[in-house]
């Protein structure tokens, strides 16, 4: 697989800017960096610039609910691809309950611009420096994040004309 | 004469007032489904297109948490109804990446078979409607008695026509049925005939060229930028394919081309996918000469149902079959993301685990919600006409955009 | 819509067999669909038209865009929260005579979707004539649907459907239809105080799903 190449990538980011990585995960051969909320906008530019990433596919903004109980609680993950070397990495952005705000990466791929309204549509996840932050899936009066694991399966109230 | 106008007549330059906002609405018929466009519009010219998506919202996500993970198969038919294997291969295949499965080879070559032909019936699909459209209800009628042929064997295969749920995780539902091979290899032959009628009927058509090139241009870099990927990203000149670059499922061992076109228009796009017909054509005949007999299923008895007979006859098999049909199999916790190659572009699965018999959180990247995206950007400058021939060449479905 | 309404007020006490066969007959037999494919079934539904199972035959000749020109509506596919406004104006917007096809197990009752997302089963918006199960069904069902239809509209008597006088029509507030707004729904931030859905109903409390 082509870990090796993704190794270099981590060992280079660790090497110049140590203070923007939280954690790094391999598994299942994928590599994961968590990286704290404040830095996610300089990884991304890190790592779209840098000659033997060149991540300058933007495949995916992905939010998920650990759960209630969990601290922290949401956590939002940017799937980035390179069309030229054709490898993979997540960067993860944690967040807790209470301050749900993360700085957007819209200047760095524009195609960040739906993937975050979907989820701060689903999760109620606030992206700072958002162009254009409004619901795109869910009705525009809908009250409450859908994809929460504290919003029940079947909404509040069955569907009635008036 | 010299009579002066009353002042309400006066002729007073207002840009302002000649723009007007229409919806293009959820109920219309060259949309490909419910998709709502504001239009802003100067006369005939659109000032700005903004998709307003949604109406075919169906919290598919929030129901894969709620279902064990073979339960949820037959949810991802439902999301891009026009290529509904390729859904199922790429849930299925997050999961076995997750569980470390290895599938046998037959399994994977008839996946590699089953998903071409349901490429070419997708991009059938996208023809037809495209072109009718545009104004040639021929085509139309044309693609549908090709599609026909292939849903028959995919409904003799797998028991559904639009429907199939044919993959398991762990390999395949059950074996392919006698004569499927004899039925497949005439369908074979006989396509080619039929895509160089297509051509006939649209590509020399000088009604259709006009009306398709120059129009919805995006640049390579604001196709890569704005995420796109599949033909549209291929219309723009740029060599990417994820059966080449992410070899999944065995592709690395077939032999295919992938087909770029450098204008970056509704045309190139159009050419693009008749070419990948071909190309799919190619690699379902390679498929199909290389079935060799074989398991179908992984050996993986916790994971995968057992044989009948076997369930009939064993305790041990009957056991498992009840426990997993009952109450699910462990996953061990992780997160994956698996791309495929989906006939409208990447198609992405995020699987994340909490190591238990449902997931914790399955989201797809829909390649027609990014596709719609970059929507706004093609067509400034456009004409309302021509805004319908965008839509058509971006082959968006909005099952998988709204999920 | 006028001139066999005009002859059957006309004439209270005739019966009028012989007209509603003609009037029957003419309807069923050019029954035009609105489009309204929606998700998967439209595409079967497309191919109930398409060339090996020829709907036109029936007398679906066209499937007209325009609700105004359309007799019968097929809702195909999954209704979900936001488009249904949407659909009930359309219904509204069709002229009497009009009929109701719910294809499929999503239009029918919601289908797999049981979830905050669909409406379960279209029959909450509009009235339906015939339902067809199925997921998606076969374009042999929707035929047979559309027989059944025709079967309807033959026992049908002229006086069933009246006109609606205009001034009534004006006026008239038909529930479903796009509010017109106060902004009383963008101010209201707080959820409503009586959810009886709160608590988790019995058949989420099931081991499994």
């Amino acid at each position: 697989m082509q870990s090796g190449s993704e190794n270099t990538l981590v060992t280079a980011l660790q090497r110049e800017h140590p203070d923007w990585i939280s954690e790094v995960i391999y598994a299942f051969g994928e590599t994961t960096i968590v990286v704290p909320r404040e830095h996610i906008v300089d990884v991304s530019s890190f790592f779209k610039s840098l000659p033997e990433g060149h991540f300058d596919f933007l495949a995916d903004i992905c939010g998920a609910d650990r759960g209630p109980e969990e601290e922290p609680r949401f956590e939002v993950n940017y799937h980035l691809f390179s069309t030229t070397k054709y490898h993979r990495i997540r960067l993860k952005v944690l967040l807790n309950e209470e301050d749900t705000h993360v700085p957007s990466v819209t200047g760095v791929w524009r195609t960040a611009n739906w993937h975050e309204r979907e989820t701060f549509d689903l999760f109620g996840v606030i992206f700072d420096g958002h162009p254009d932050l409004r619901r795109i899936l869910l009705p525009d009066d809908w009250q409450g994040h859908a994809l929460r694991k504290d919003f029940p399966l079947r909404g509040y109230e069955p569907y009635s004309l008036k | 004469m010299s009579a002066t106008l009353p002042p309400q007549f006066e002729i007073v330059d207002r840009p302002l007032d000649t723009q007007m906002t229409i919806s293009m609405g959820p109920q219309h018929p060259s949309t490909h489904g419910v998709l709502r466009l504001e239009l802003v519009l100067d006369g005939e010219m659109v000032v700005k297109a903004t998709p307003d998506i949604g109406y075919l919202h169906t919290g598919m996500e929030k129901l894969f948490e709620y279902k064990k993970y073979q339960q949820g198969i037959v949810i991802t038919d439902r999301m891009d109804y026009l290529n509904p294997l390729g859904n199922n291969l790429a849930y299925v295949m997050a999961a076995e990446k997750l569980l470390g499965l290895e599938i046998p080879e037959r399994a994977q070559t008839i996946r590699v078979l089953t998903c071409e032909l349901q490429r070419i019936a997708s991009h059938l699909v996208w023809l037809g409607t495209h072109a009718l459209d545009i104004g040639a209800m021929t085509v139309f009628f044309y693609c549908f008695r090709e599609r026909e042929k292939i849903m028959n064997l995919i409904e003799a295969a797998s028991g559904g026509r639009l429907t199939p749920s044919y993959f398991r995780i762990g390999g395949l539902m059950m074996d392919l049925p006698a004569g499927f091979e004899r039925r497949t290899k005439q369908f074979l032959d006989d396509f080619p005939p039929a895509l160089d009628e297509f051509h006939t009927l649209l590509s020399g058509n000088r009604i259709f060229q006009k009306r398709t090139q120059g129009i919805g241009y995006i640049s390579a870099e604001d196709a890569i930028d704005w995420g796109l990927a599949g033909p549209c990203l291929r219309g723009s000149g740029v060599n990417l394919d994820i059966r080449r670059a992410n070899p999944y499922s065995g592709y690395e061992n077939y032999d295919f081309e992938v087909p770029t076109e450098p204008d970056c228009d509704v045309w190139a796009r159009y050419m693009v996918r008749m070419r990948e017909m071909k190309e799919s054509h190619k690699i379902a005949t390679q498929a199909l000469s290389r079935l060799k007999p074989g398991p179908v299923k992984a050996d993986a008895p916790k994971v995968v149902l057992p044989d009948r007979e076997a369930m009939k006859t064993h305790m041990d098999a009957l056991i498992h079959h009840f426990l997993i049909v009952a109450e699910g199999f462990d996953v061990p916790a992780g997160e994956v993301y698996q791309p495929i190659e989906a006939s409208k572009g990447e198609l992405g699965v995020y699987m994340k685990s909490d190591g238990g018999p449902k997931p914790s959180r399955v989201h797809f990247r829909g390649p027609s919600f990014v596709n719609l995206s970059a929507l706004p950007v093609m067509s400034e400058g456009e004409m309302v006409a021509d805004i319908v021939a965008i839509i058509g060449s971006l082959d968006i479905v909005l099952g998988e955009i709204d999920r | 819509m006028g001139l066999e309404n005009i002859i059957a007020e006309a004439l209270p006490e005739v019966l009028t067999t012989r007209l509603d066969s003609l009037i029957n007959w003419a309807r069923k037999s050019s029954l035009w669909p609105a489009t309204f494919g929606l998700a998967c079934c439209a595409i079967e539904m497309m191919n109930a038209t398409s060339s090996r199972n020829d709907l036109a035959r029936f007398g679906s000749e066209v499937f007209r865009a325009s609700p105004r020109q359309a007799d019968v509506m097929i809702v195909s596919g999954r209704v979900s929260r936001k488009m249904a406004p949407v659909l009930r104006r359309i219904y509204d917007q069709m002229p009497e005579p009009k009929w109701v096809i719910s294809m499929g197990a999503c239009a029918t009752s919601g289908g797999v979707f049981d979830n905050y997302a669909i409406v379960q089963g279209v029959d909450k918006i509009v009235p339906v004539d015939v339902y067809i199960p199925g997921c998606p069904p076969r374009p042999e069902m929707l035929i047979h649907a559309v027989m059944m239809l025709q079967d309807k509209v033959m026992k049908e008597s002229v006086r069933d459907r009246k006109d609606v006088p205009e001034e009534e029509a004006r006026g008239a507030v038909v529930p479903g239809t796009l509010p017109v707004t106060d902004g009383s729904t963008a101010r209201q931030n707080t959820l409503p105080e009586s959810r009886p859905y709160t608590i988790a109903s019995r058949h989420e409390r099931r081991r499994s799903s």
